[in-house]
């Protein structure tokens, strides 16, 4: 029996799984919420922010950087924020409840593969986001990043930091509804934590500090460094590796197939 | 290479006419209830084999053990002879499963469905063809969110078919579906049989088991309290079929009682009831007009697996699917 236990040649199995990407892509892409949020939202908000002309001057509050300088790492976190609390969860969620997993672990592909599908499919999409802000962000007067390695270091940590509680969200909600409830009370406080409404550089004291150990708060931290000319510093990447750690192994404590 | 070894290995098996499905002393419990308890049962190669009983009965409990989605606390059961745990990737070659209540992406094309499930099997069967027999070929190019009821359920069904298993377990198919639909599932499952695919049908439709299956196991509060043909089960729940007439003239009961047919005779007023099982109403009639008697007015009941159903579980079946 044991010369039973590889019923799919390895090509077969990769087409398998490229097929099983490629309808999640196409999921992705004909509803696109993820899309809006993660993608349309921020870009529709840099080309805003870019029209006014206070955003554009060098501000002495701001360490000598433009508002919009300031901004281009907050809304890449924004959309990673999006990507990973809504663009993430809630299909997973969707596919829970309509019996999908369940249906996938009568086939010989076992629904984890569905997890790793959307995974990659968000992966790309959160990709692609970072490149469109921080290249429309650099054509628009934004400061590039002056540390391209210290930026794309800190890009990957805040991805391996809040997709995992995104798969949280996904283990604890029982319905898509409920995913969504719970991917906005997640997303506005961290949001805030992070500076979308109130840069970080003028919090103060508590705030300053919590803001720090928040999710999103050290990932625009860590951005904000790579893109004011240094190597983030040891902290907020710290930060992100510790919620990459406890939240990946609550996922994976929690999440439940049917 | 492998493929082709894996399918010698299966082979004698067969030829030795080895059963399909052989479950044996299945028991799982949720806490302290046991919705599934000492239940055995084996399934022939080729048959429809039909699991009824009443809702919460344990059918679902013993599909879901069969096929390895869910563990059995106790039991042995063997798929063309594999155990569904250890040997699950290969289980998972040979059998379809339709689930109840399974729904399916929205925004995903019945084609690119279709040819996502068929990318995971080792020797699947061709999307055109499949979507032509399930009368889904108009539909390839239609997100799952616009078809029917009855579209999606078959669909469901040839999901389970696409990797041409050896087994096909589909479990309330019928549910829900108009008359019309519901005949056309039935013409789909003997076809599908026609391909030498054992079935195991779940359901709570007396009528559609009658119909189909060739045995049926009837499941009550997870024991296995009947497994027989859905005649002989028909004939057991009332000792078979039943004559009532009006006799021309008086007879001696005599004439009738040593027919090998009947068992029994009665009276009811002017009206004679006949109880018996083979060829009553011939027998009967014979040997009333060799003694010169006619019968008139002559009704026959036999009791069907509906009746099988009430006197063996104590409950009422679902009437839904006598709709039709």
């Amino acid at each position: 029996m044991s010369a039973l236990s590889l019923p799919l040649p390895r090509p077969t199995r990769r087409a398998a799984f490229g097929q099983v990407v490629l309808n999640e892509a196409r999921v992705t892409w004909r509803r696109p919420q993820g899309l809006i949020g993660g993608l349309a939202l921020p870009a529709l908000l840099l080309a805003i922010f870019s029209l006014i002309p206070a955003f554009r001057t060098p501000d002495a509050d701001l360490g000598g950087l433009s508002r919009l300088s300031v901004y281009v790492p907050i809304l890449i976190v924004l959309g990673l924020a999006l990507i990973a609390f809504y663009s993430l969860p809630v299909p997973l969620v969707s596919y829970r409840e309509l019996g999908i997993l369940r249906r996938l672990s009568t086939t010989p592909v076992p629904p984890s593969w569905l997890l790793a599908a959307q995974g990659i499919v968000n992966l790309c999409l959160a990709a692609t986001m970072t490149l469109v802000i921080v290249v429309a962000g650099t054509v628009l007067g934004a400061s590039a990043p002056k540390s391209a390695a210290g930026f794309a270091l800190a890009v990957l940590l805040s991805i391996a930091g809040l997709f995992p509680i995104g798969l949280v969200i996904a283990a604890v909600a029982k319905t898509t509804t409920s995913a969504g409830v719970v991917g906005r009370v997640v997303f506005f406080p961290l949001m805030f934590l992070a500076g979308l409404w109130w840069p970080r550089e003028l919090m103060t004291g508590a705030l300053h500090t919590l803001s720090g150990i928040s999710p999103l708060g050290a990932a625009v931290e860590a951005i904000q460094d790579s893109v004011q000319g240094q190597f983030p510093p040891a902290m907020p990447l710290l930060v992100l590796v510790a919620y990459a750690v406890v939240f990946g192994f609550l996922a994976q404590r929690w999440f439940r197939w049917e | 290479m492998r493929a082709q070894m894996m399918m010698s290995t299966r082979e004698p098996d067969q030829v030795a006419g080895r059963p399909a499905i052989e479950i044996a002393h299945l028991r799982k419990t949720y806490g302290t209830l046991a919705a599934v308890d000492d239940v055995s049962f084996s399934v022939a190669d080729g048959e429809i084999f039909g699991i009824l009983g009443p809702n919460g009965a344990g059918k679902t409990t013993t599909v879901e053990c069969a096929i390895g989605l869910r563990s059995p606390d106790a039991g042995t059961i063997r798929l063309m002879g594999l155990d569904p745990h250890a040997d699950r990737d290969e289980v998972h070659q040979i059998v379809g499963v339709q689930l109840q209540a399974g729904a399916l992406p929205p925004k995903l094309r019945v084609g690119e469905i279709l040819r996502m499930y068929r990318s995971f099997y080792r020797d699947p069967a061709d999307v055109g063809e499949l979507t032509e027999a399930l009368g889904l070929a108009a539909k390839r190019n239609d997100y799952y969110r616009s078809l029917s009821g009855g579209q999606r359920q078959r669909l469901s069904v040839a999901l389970a078919l696409i990797g041409q298993p050896k087994i096909a377990v589909l479990d309330e198919m019928t549910t829900g579906l108009d008359p019309q639909a519901r005949r056309d599932a039935w013409e789909l499952i003997e076809n599908i049989r026609d391909r030498g695919v054992t079935i195991v049908l779940v359901t709570h439709f007396m009528e559609e088991a009658e119909r189909l299956c060739d045995r049926v196991a009837l499941i009550d509060n997870g024991h296995l309290v009947a497994l027989d043909t859905p005649a002989s089960l028909a004939a057991r729940a009332r000792g078979g079929k039943t004559v009532r007439f009006l006799p021309s003239a008086p007879f001696d009961d005599g004439l009738l009682t040593e027919l090998p047919e009947v068992t029994r005779v009665e009276h009811q007023g002017q009206h004679v009831i006949v109880t018996g099982t083979g060829e009553l109403v011939n027998a009967v009639l014979l040997s009333l007009a060799a003694a010169g008697v006619t019968a008139r007015d002559v009704e026959l009941d036999s009791s069907n697996l509906d009746d099988a159903f009430v006197k063996l579980t104590g409950k009422h079946s679902t009437k839904e699917g006598q709709m039709s």
